[in-house]
């Protein structure tokens, strides 16, 4: 166990490299345009800024790779992101402000996409070809294709319009007021989760499918285990591995999807941040949000596969 | 050597095809007239529109649906049953035209990786891990707000983003073909790189590329009404599903409910239509899958 997790970790420093690199490359090296688009941006407005000033404050007067080294080694030696154009302070300290709003969200969202998925998913892998198993898979599929941003938008306006309800807009962080900031995130964290739990049950299902046919499950039937033990026991916990695999690999899904869920329920999380740092071309915020989604998300990736080897024996003796 | 003689042809005709598609996947059959449908609305948007896209009526600003709006009309009295169908001729272009791009990214790299395998294979693959890290919607509003936005960038971002993450199922099915006796048989009696890839590679790959392309355009779709959603799409009036539901429209939903509808009800059939005639191809064109549900 203990050698796959630091090969586990040890394969992280590439990917790393590559992914800062991505983010160096998508926001800086796009020719021009940054500053272009500022200093189109400052002419309207009463501060005049030369090319050269602004050049220089972002660094893009020296070299590539010094400018990407510097970058690069603010962060991992200082956890600098640079700071704001616009309001003056440190990216970090909006991001961490920001960051625990869009995991809850996502958590809650997770949460809804497991209680639906697993019991739903078992359910219709015991009744294949069934009626019941039928409806779920063509629900599964619709809840796909449904997009959320449709979904959130007719939440926010046929039950104002039947019963004069909308959901609540000023945002109540969780530590004030737990049951008000619940009652305001349960709503996106459902339709975000409505999406995530389609895969999540059609692969609960396919799973369930081929470990009920394995050998260990009629071995444990034959001794006169109860349905529900076998089930449980035996089935489920095989068959929910790969499950957990998928759950890592919709990360990047679901931190899409909050994107777009602040911005409907006006969430003040990460999301909500890129947005108003795109409308206000703070690329030093953008840059940063790029960056730590990104890393989040391998992070979120290094995790489900650390749980792997928890989950599964055969891994941990590898 | 009789087994070679007895072999059935390597494709089967098309009419056949259709026939196993209507015979085994009712479903599969009804959603891929509707994308054909879609497609039709697309191409022939021009002549199928009732209205112009953009074609302002103050006297019938938010007009419920009626004979004459069947689909009601917005706050500028524009017609949206035409701006549906205009907004489809966009989701065509966008969703093609990155699926096509996207195809053909997943292929080069997973040809690429599969075949030359080693350092490059290593090297690349840690690129995609990278590159899967980031969702595809942030992707594209980081590039837009770069680039400004526009249905070329799109296209390209979208293209480059799904087709960096779709090379894996390429390289995937690669390396199982590289596994083959054909190959090596062909190996073996001195054929070139570039005529084994062409010849005996790629043509028993096209299955998941087949596979590939139709999951891509339905994911296309998603991707760029997201972000037309947020307002970073094709830039107005370009009649777009995703930007129908947000900015001004928005504001007047409360007034007239039915702007709500149309066009996410569009997008979902066509998606939902999308993904289920993938799921038969899928299932039709790869024997593995056969069966399977």
């Amino acid at each position: 166990m203990q050698r796959y997790v630091i090969r586990r970790i040890l394969t992280l420093i590439p990917t790393l490299l590559f992914a800062s690199a991505i983010v160096f490359v998508t926001v800086r090296l796009i020719p021009g345009s940054v500053i272009d688009l500022m200093l189109s941006q400052n002419e309207s407005g009463a501060a005049k800024v030369s090319r050269q000033s602004l050049e220089a404050a972002l660094g893009f007067d020296r070299p590539v790779y010094v400018q990407y080294l510097q970058w690069i080694g603010g962060i991992l030696f200082h956890g600098d992101l640079g700071t704001s154009l616009w309001q003056r302070t440190p990216v970090s300290e909006q991001i961490l402000q920001r960051l625990p709003v869009t995991f809850e969200l996502g958590l809650l969202a997770m949460a809804v996409a497991l209680t639906l998925a697993i019991p739903i998913g078992v359910g219709s892998a015991m009744r294949q070809d069934t009626a019941v198993d039928y409806i779920t898979r063509s629900f599964s599929i619709l809840m796909l294709a449904i997009p959320g941003f449709w979904l959130g938008t007719l939440v926010i306006v046929f039950p104002s319009i039947w019963w004069g309800w909308s959901p609540e807009i000023k945002y109540t962080p969780f530590l004030e007021h737990p049951g008000r900031n619940l009652a305001q995130m349960i709503i996106p964290a459902v339709i975000l989760g409505f999406g995530l739990s389609a895969i999540t049950m059609r692969m609960t299902r396919t799973m369930m499918l081929e470990v009920l046919r394995q050998d260990y499950v009629r071995t444990a039937y034959a001794k006169g285990l109860a349905r529900r033990t076998v089930i449980v026991r035996h089935a489920l916990r095989n068959a929910l591995i790969p499950v957990v695999t998928l759950i890592g690999l919709q990360a990047p899904v679901l931190i899409g999807g909050a994107v777009i869920m602040e911005q409907i329920f006006v969430i003040p999380g990460m999301g909500l941040l890129l947005l108003e740092a795109v409308n206000s071309r703070d690329y030093p915020v953008i840059t940063g949000v790029f960056l730590v989604v990104g890393v989040a998300v391998v992070a979120i990736n290094l995790l489900v596969d650390l749980s792997y080897g928890l989950l599964d024996p055969k891994v941990r003796h590898q | 050597m009789s087994d070679i003689a007895l072999a059935p042809p390597a494709r089967a005709p098309s009419w056949e095809f259709l026939t196993r598609l209507v015979r085994d996947k009712p479903l599969g059959a009804i959603c891929g007239v509707v994308c054909v449908l879609f497609l039709l609305c697309g191409v022939f948007a021009d002549v199928l529109a009732p209205y112009g896209f953009n074609q302002i009526s103050p006297l019938n600003r938010l007009k419920p649906p009626s004979w004459a709006f069947p689909f009601g009309t917005d706050n500028l009295g524009r017609d949206m049953l035409s701006r549906c169908i205009y907004g489809a001729r966009m989701s065509v272009i966008i969703g093609f035209s990155a699926a096509a791009l996207a195809t053909a990214v997943s292929v080069t790299i997973g040809v690429l990786c599969a075949w030359l395998g080693g350092w490059f294979d290593m090297l690349v693959q840690r690129f995609v891990d990278a590159w899967m890290s980031f969702p595809e919607l942030i992707v594209l509003i980081v590039v837009v707000s770069v680039l400004g936005p526009g249905m070329g960038q799109i296209i390209v971002v979208l293209g480059l983003a799904l087709g960096i993450a779709g090379s894996r199922i390429i390289r995937g099915a690669v390396l199982s073909v590289r596994q083959t006796m054909y190959v090596h048989a062909a190996q073996s009696i001195g054929a070139k790189s570039r005529r084994i890839v062409w010849r005996h590679l790629l043509p028993n790959v096209m299955a998941p590329v087949i596979v590939l392309f139709t999951n891509r355009v339905g994911t296309a779709i998603l991707a760029e009404s997201g972000l037309s959603f947020l307002g970073f799409g094709v830039p107005p009036p370009a009649p777009t599903w995703g930007a129908m539901l947000s900015g001004s429209g928005r504001a007047y939903m409360y007034q007239g409910p039915w702007l709500a509808l149309a066009p996410g009800l569009c997008l979902t059939i066509v998606v939902f239509a999308i993904s289920m005639f993938g799921d038969a191809l899928r299932d039709l064109l790869d024997p593995r899958m056969r069966g399977s549900r």
